[in-house]
């Protein structure tokens, strides 16, 4: 079967030991201050602390490869946008200008934008590693109970994690037809061209989407009938309760946010000015 | 004096989006602690019937009720679904779709979380009702690594932890093996004996049901209430032939035999039945009854070498498989859930690749074939028409296959045309797929294959959900298809079907080939049912209780008679 996308990867490690909630606000918090600041000493520790923080939970960059490849593709065209409509953002943002290299007119190459974009890509780096692992460490069943402790609504929370486990069934049904289609005569592989390809490829969206909706349709009734819903409240078996490293972790977490947002406040400016 | 607990009167309901309602007048009342089955053909409103006693009917599918429904004396249409849930527990088909915990012990406390119940009290729960169903050891088990069986329990457990008073299995049986259904059938009873509950079964594969007691047989054709008495009774009458059910095969032998059914014969069971006035009339039809095997020159048209497969570096799911499959035959492909049935099937078609040994068509070899190459040899039908269906009418679905290699508009045009009529679909030609129905679309699927004119079809549980109506339609069709030269491979869990229709079968287990034999041998061995978890026919007791020598034989006379018999009766059906 093709490697599951997203999936829980099990391990033994202190990332894994933490409860779903921890891990969650500590993503919270850790997009936080990658969202707000732009001060690149600041991006830089947290994209080194979350290469840490990665190789304590011992997930290997192989397994979650696929997805990553796939965001570092989607920062790619990011950042040629950003360059196509906005060339001299740097140049406005910190107030100099050094061309680096010329292109033509407004497209001259500038080290401030280059340093803006350096700094946009960082943000990037520093959410990736927290995101993937928030995903891949926390087992599917506290999924759910952790959105709901921060205060999501459990019936959100519910959906958003049947929605996160039905991945790999879908990936599943996901081959069958394309296979079925494939013995039909559709051509999925290199060999057609990529417009025909993409075409072909909407003869599998039909049959996806009608098996899913059997799919909702029975796990609907199934949780109805046995009483989802039936109050404003619920509680959840496999949640884990705060232990001590927990809070330490949470405490170290919050530390860090503050400290990052007073050194970005500081001067009055989200950007860090070299160039002054 | 029996305390009655679910009493319909006079009960009526039109679904919203239907013109007529699906269940007419309907009157019944089931009493504390009975075990009652519900039959009846597709469409004739059993299910329909199930969803108003759990009360997905009215408060998730929206209709027009008249009459009364009460449960445990409260009207249903005054409560709400969830405290209904609490008095009526449901396992519906499919254990997969319905498991919403991940982990055992997860999917079997979802009720309770759902009732806020706090950490410590849900654990303690947990525990006690997974001892009930024997789970408790699996408890951080994943749900999908379990065996058919092992699920089932789950999912009762699941159900149980609210305390119901009432069980209601909606077609419990879909989609397991023979030995599962088996296993899943006496854990019911086991169950209903230790905790005293009602119980209501709704399912068509009555013989297999009727493995355990049954107090009461209810069945339901076209909406109505058409009998409601003991099986002993039922079995006596002729009413499951009216309504297009299949009695159990040695009540048709009886028939056949000429024997005066009685309910006094204990006929409900074939271990209890009192055969002794009807050794002389079965040994006669025995006597009498031919069986012509016509044995054909054929030549090979599909071998599979010494293959080996297996899904990253895990086990092999399949383990040095060889066999031929002759031009013309019909050939069955039995064993577990999770033998390597699917698997096998999708190897010949080129689906999974990378695997040892090699496939061989008419000679040629084919392994290194892409999907699109063996399509046009060898066609493939998946079990679930909806993961085929791609285009919104019938006559662009069936002609995909060939708009895709580029064909003429008018060989097209005369391809599908053809193919539609062989499958008796030409008149729908233009309809939308959405507005066919199941039996239907399996067809659609049927016929898009066809069109390309494959020599041999392999069918992923061709008859699955089939009432007995639909399954001897699709049948029927499938041998004319094999009268035309079309080599048929079929994957099944169903033991008439591999009886009646294939000749020979194949037998997996655990990813190695255990038999490739007659059916009938197949069947008559023991070893061989019990390792691949199949069931032996109720016709093998039968001839053996009647003092009968040759018990294999009497089956396959029984098979050939009951085809021409069923082919006289056939003709004059027509495509529903």
């Amino acid at each position: 079967m093709a490697t599951e996308m997203l999936a829980y990867i099990d391990r033994k490690s202190f990332i894994h030991e933490l409860s779903g909630a921890t891990k969650l606000i500590i993503f919270i918090m850790w997009s936080s201050i990658a969202m707000l600041t732009y001060d690149t000493r600041i991006l830089l520790f947290l994209f080194i602390f979350s290469i840490v923080i990665f190789k304590i939970s011992k997930i290997k960059i192989r397994e979650i490869g696929f997805v990553l490849l796939f965001i570092l593709a989607f920062l790619l065209l990011n950042n040629i946008a950003i360059y196509i409509f906005s060339p001299q953002e740097g140049v406005k943002i910190y107030g100099t200008s050094h061309v680096l290299f010329e292109i033509a007119g407004r497209y001259n190459l500038t080290l401030e934008q280059f340093f803006y974009q350096t700094n946009i890509t960082l943000k990037y780096f520093a959410v990736i590693p927290a995101a993937l692992l928030f995903v891949v460490t926390t087992h599917p069943s506290e999924f759910a109970a952790s959105l709901n402790k921060i205060g999501v609504n459990y019936k959100i929370a519910y959906s958003v994690s049947l929605a996160l486990r039905y991945i790999p069934d879908i990936q599943r049904d996901f081959r069958t037809i394309a296979q079925a289609q494939q013995a039909r005569g559709i051509d999925l592989s290199s060999k057609e061209k990529l417009f025909k390809r993409v075409k072909n490829a909407t003869s599998i969206v039909l049959p996806l989407i009608l098996s899913s909706l059997d799919r909702i349709d029975t796990i609907s009734n199934a949780m109805e009938l046995r009483a989802f819903g039936k109050k404003k409240k619920r509680t959840w078996y496999s949640e884990r309760g705060f232990k001590q490293k927990d809070y330490v972790t949470i405490v170290i977490g919050a530390i860090i946010l503050v400290v990052s947002l007073i050194i970005t406040f500081y001067d009055g400016s989200r950007f860090y000015n070299p160039f002054m | 004096m029996k305390k009655p607990v679910i009493h319909f009167e006079n009960f009526t309901f039109k679904y919203d989006s239907q013109k007529e309602p699906t269940i007419h007048d309907i009157n019944l009342t089931i009493y504390e602690g009975e075990k009652v089955l519900i039959v009846g053909p597709s469409g004739s409103g059993k299910s329909t019937l199930g969803h108003c006693l759990n009360g997905l009917i009215p408060f998730s599918f929206k209709g027009d009720i008249k009459g009364s429904l009460t449960v445990k004396r409260q009207e249903t249409k005054d409560l709400n679904i969830f405290s209904l849930s609490k008095m009526v527990g449901t396992v519906l088909q499919d254990p997969d779709g319905q498991f919403i915990g991940l982990t055992v012990g997860e999917d079997i406390a979802f009720a309770l979380e759902n009732d806020a119940t706090t950490k410590e009290v849900m654990h303690e729960k947990v525990i006690d009702i997974s001892k009930l169903v024997k789970m408790e050891e699996y408890l951080d088990a994943s749900v999908h690594a379990l065996s058919g069986g092992q699920r089932q329990r789950v999912a009762l457990g699941g159900v149980l932890v609210e305390q119901v008073d009432i069980l209601l299995f909606d077609e419990p049986l879909a989609n397991l093996d023979p030995a599962t259904g088996r296993h899943a059938i006496s854990l019911i009873d086991e169950l209903q004996q230790a905790l005293n509950c009602t119980v209501v079964i709704i399912e068509h594969r009555l013989e297999d049901v009727l493995d355990q007691d049954v107090d009461r047989i209810i069945v339901m054709d076209k909406g109505r209430i058409v009998s409601d008495t003991t099986p002993n009774e039922l079995l006596a009458s002729d009413i499951l032939e009216k309504s297009f059910i299949r009695e159990p095969l040695y009540i048709t032998a009886l028939k056949y035999a000429n024997c005066e059914l009685t309910p006094t014969k204990e006929l409900e069971h074939i271990e209890k039945l009192k055969v002794d006035t009807y050794k002389a009339p079965l040994q006669h039809w025995y006597e009498y009854a031919t069986f012509e095997k016509h044995i054909q020159d054929r030549s090979p048209v599909l071998e599979v070498k010494d293959v080996t497969f297996s899904y990253g570096d895990k086990v092999p799911t399949l383990k040095n498989i060889s066999f031929t499959i002759q031009k013309g035959e019909m050939i069955s492909i039995v064993g577990k859930n999770g033998a390597g049935k699917s698997t096998l099937s999708k190897l010949i078609c080129g689906f999974e690749r990378d695997h040892r040994g090699n496939v061989v068509f008419e000679g040629k070899d084919i392994t290194n074939d892409t999907i699109r190459e063996r399509a046009e040899k060898i066609g493939m039908v998946m079990q679930n028409p909806n993961h085929m269906i791609s285009k919104h009418m019938i006559f662009d679905e069936v002609a995909l296959g060939l708009v895709m290699r580029g064909y003429p508009e008018k060989e097209i045009k005369k391809r599908v045309e053809k193919t539609l009529q062989i499958c008796g679909l030409y008149p729908y030609r233009n309809w939308p797929i959405s507005a066919l129905s199941f039996g239907q679309r399996k067809r659609v699927t049927i016929a898009s294959i066809l069109v390309l004119n494959p020599e041999v079809i392999i069918l992923d549980e061709p008859t699955a959900g089939q009432d007995f109506y639909h399954y001897t339609q699709i049948m029927e069709f499938l041998v004319e298809l094999n009268k035309q030269g079309i080599t048929i491979i079929m994957v099944t869990h169903d033991m008439h079907l591999m009886l009646e229709y294939t000749p020979r079968s194949i037998v997996l287990a655990d990813g190695e080939l255990l038999a490739d034999d007659a059916s009938v041998n197949v069947l008559s061995d023991e070893e061989l049912v019990e390792a691949a978890n199949l069931k032996q026919t109720s016709l093998f007791e039968l001839a053996r209780r009647a003092d009968i020598d040759e018990p294999t034989e009497f089956v396959a006379r029984f098979i050939s008679f009951d085809k021409e018999v069923r082919k006289i009766g056939n003709r004059n059906v027509s495509v529903h």
